[in-house]
């Protein structure tokens, strides 16, 4: 039997012995059927989306579809306040979750004793598992009535949902910046402790700039789990669809987001309306913005990470 | 050596056994759908949900053989069911819109439209603020987002938070025709940008609750006079200031009353003219009143 498993772990074996090759065909094909589909249906979704949300599109004039107000049932399309409220959540959230993320995968991978590590990383994992409809509640009991006890006119605002979506992206980033930082050859820290560095100028100049791709793809992860988050934001932002004046505290304002413009109206529309088909350019818009920040994220790997075409293995 | 071959069987077993219960589940599905004929699919208004709810149970009761699924979602949810053939009966807080009539109509549907209740609609604040009585002009105004501090209507010199039900919401829509646009056809007023669209009528209630800068509007059947506070609201500055109840909307002193209707396919099977008949009569109007809603007039 060993001598037979022998030659079927090389790639290169060209005569199995009989009676086991169907089972490999099978499960190959299997396989390959699996691999392949993931781009029919990533290839699928995204002419789906192009056929529904083009008619809005070709219907509704430019300068209307990228005009500030949002009130579909009187036929005001205007994109912006929800791009707008988008992009600012999404964009605080990173902002907090960045240094605590990176932060905490460097306490985590480098300094942590490794029974606190032991301990902290399934906690960690346990974070990703929560659900968002359970941190929508959480933010929309808890937080948002703190934030207006701290001077807020009301509770649902922006840095709300931007809070919540910080710790929901937290877990994501952590364990793919650790994972990158683990990565790292042991050679180097090796190194640079030899030629007399402390602990805190190995980490700082030597482990972390070599896990700088891996701690790239961990933000643009980050990032994308954020913008697509619907529920929890749709509890707690407010909705309101408004651009603030320059002068009023932008944070402190309520926004309306893309992903949950589409959940709070997808049930409403008639179908092939022109609200019907704006929700799906706006599902069209988050497609292509997850797709530009993923393909960023893949650029980054490939100029700065030659060396190692992968951070790790758990994305 | 048998090990390989052993998984490959053990997989296709359970893709085989995955496909057959999709099958029979499908099967189940169809036969039960088929078999009973009589779950009547009911969907549409938030604000009539609790209602239907409650006549679907006392129905339940005095019919057993007949079971009628009510689910929530917002007036223009219900029809959009309606149009599209997915329910027999749409609740809605607001008239169908002719577009919608001709797209039902585009899909073979004839809408038939019932009155079934009346709904007193409740303007709410918090229950510290200071303000108690507004006129359907001054309501107007904050709304729209003239009037932006309670100061300038009587109150505290604080920035008025606005709360509404989300825009697929008929509550929403009746709100904007006759309080935002004061029953005019002719005026394009919406409400102002900065105000936060719920999903629920419970966002509302409890905003306002904890709000004491807020104010928002909910069906009165919804309304808790314990943490909230209504406003007695008048129709123009000649006119007295009405508190919403079940008399001052029965007898049109209170300005914002509407109709609450339902809908069904032109010629519905018995089971669901029978149940309409039921709801009309008068065991389907005392649960009106009981829950707060405001009976049909006897005709």
């Amino acid at each position: 039997m060993a001598v037979a498993n022998e030659p079927a772990s090389s790639p290169l074996a060209t005569a199995p012995a009989p009676g086991r090759r169907w089972g490999e065909v099978i499960i190959e094909s299997i396989i390959k059927i699996a691999g392949v589909s993931v781009i029919f249906i990533v290839g699928f979704i995204f002419l789906f989306l192009l056929w529904e949300g083009l008619p809005a599109i070709l219907d509704i004039p430019l300068r209307q579809l990228f005009g500030p107000q949002w009130y579909p049932i009187e036929e005001h399309f205007g994109l912006l306040p929800l791009l707008f409220g988008s992009l600012l959540v999404t964009v605080v959230a990173v902002l907090i979750a960045l240094p605590l993320g990176i932060t905490t995968a460097i306490y985590l991978g480098e300094i942590a004793p490794p029974w606190l590590r032991d301990i902290l990383k399934p906690i960690i994992e346990i974070l990703a598992g929560i659900p968002s409809i359970v941190l929508g509640f959480l933010g929309w009991i808890a937080l948002a009535p703190l934030i207006q006890t701290m001077g807020a006119p009301t509770g649902l605002t922006a840095f709300t949902g931007a809070l919540i979506l910080a710790y929901m992206a937290l877990p994501t980033i952590i364990s793919i910046a650790e994972d990158a930082l683990y990565a790292v050859p042991r050679e180097y820290r090796d190194g640079a402790l030899a030629i007399g560095a402390t602990q805190w100028q190995t980490i700082w100049r030597v482990v972390v700039p070599a896990a700088r791709s891996g701690m790239l793809i961990a933000v643009m992860l980050g990032i994308g789990r954020a913008i697509g988050e619907t529920m929890a934001v749709l509890m707690v932002t407010g909705n309101a669809a408004n651009i603030p004046a320059f002068s009023e505290n932008w944070l402190f304002s309520p926004v309306r987001t893309m992903t949950a413009t589409i959940a709070a109206e997808m049930g409403e529309v008639a179908q092939g309306s022109t609200h019907y088909h704006v929700l799906y350019a706006i599902g069209l818009l988050l497609f292509l913005i997850t797709l530009a920040i993923n393909s960023l994220a893949a650029r980054l790997i490939g100029v700065s990470g030659g060396r190692r075409s992968r951070p790790g293995g758990s994305l | 050596m048998p090990r390989r071959p052993s998984i490959a069987i053990c997989l296709l077993l359970l893709l085989t056994a995955l496909a057959l219960s999709a099958c029979s589940r499908t099967a189940d599905a169809a036969g039960a759908q088929a078999g009973t004929g009589r779950a009547i699919q009911n969907k549409g208004s938030d604000t009539l949900v609790n209602l239907a709810l409650a006549w679907a149970e006392q129905y339940r009761v005095e019919h057993p053989d007949i079971s009628i699924a009510v689910t929530g979602g917002g007036s223009g949810t219900g029809i959009a069911a309606l149009i599209n053939g997915t329910v027999d009966i749409a609740n809605a807080s607001r008239v169908m819109k002719d577009d919608e009539i001709a797209e039902a109509q585009a899909n073979g549907i004839d809408p038939q439209e019932y009155v079934v209740a009346i709904d007193a609609l409740a303007v709410i604040v918090n229950k510290d603020n200071p303000v108690s009585e507004l006129t359907i002009d001054q309501l107007a105004d904050i709304f729209t987002g003239r009037v932006r501090n309670w100061k300038e209507v009587g109150g505290l010199d604080e920035p008025i938070i606005l709360v509404s039900r989300e825009s697929n919401s008929g509550t929403h829509v009746y709100f904007l025709e006759e309080v935002v646009r004061k029953g005019d056809k002719e005026n394009k007023d919406v409400f102002a940008r900065q105000t936060l669209l719920m999903p629920s009528s419970v966002g509302i209630t409890s905003e306002v609750k904890r709000n004491p800068h807020a104010i928002g509007y909910d069906g009165l059947g919804y309304v808790d006079t314990n943490t909230e506070k209504l406003i007695a609201v008048a129709k123009d500055a000649g006119s007295p200031f009405v508190l919403p109840s079940v008399a001052t909307g029965a007898d049109g002193t209170y300005p914002i009353a509407r109709d609450l209707y339902v809908y069904t396919d032109k010629s519905p099977s018995q089971a669901i003219t029978d149940y309409l008949t039921w709801i009309t009569g008068p065991e389907g109007q005392a649960i009106v009143a009981k829950l707060g809603f405001v009976p049909i007039a006897k005709e």
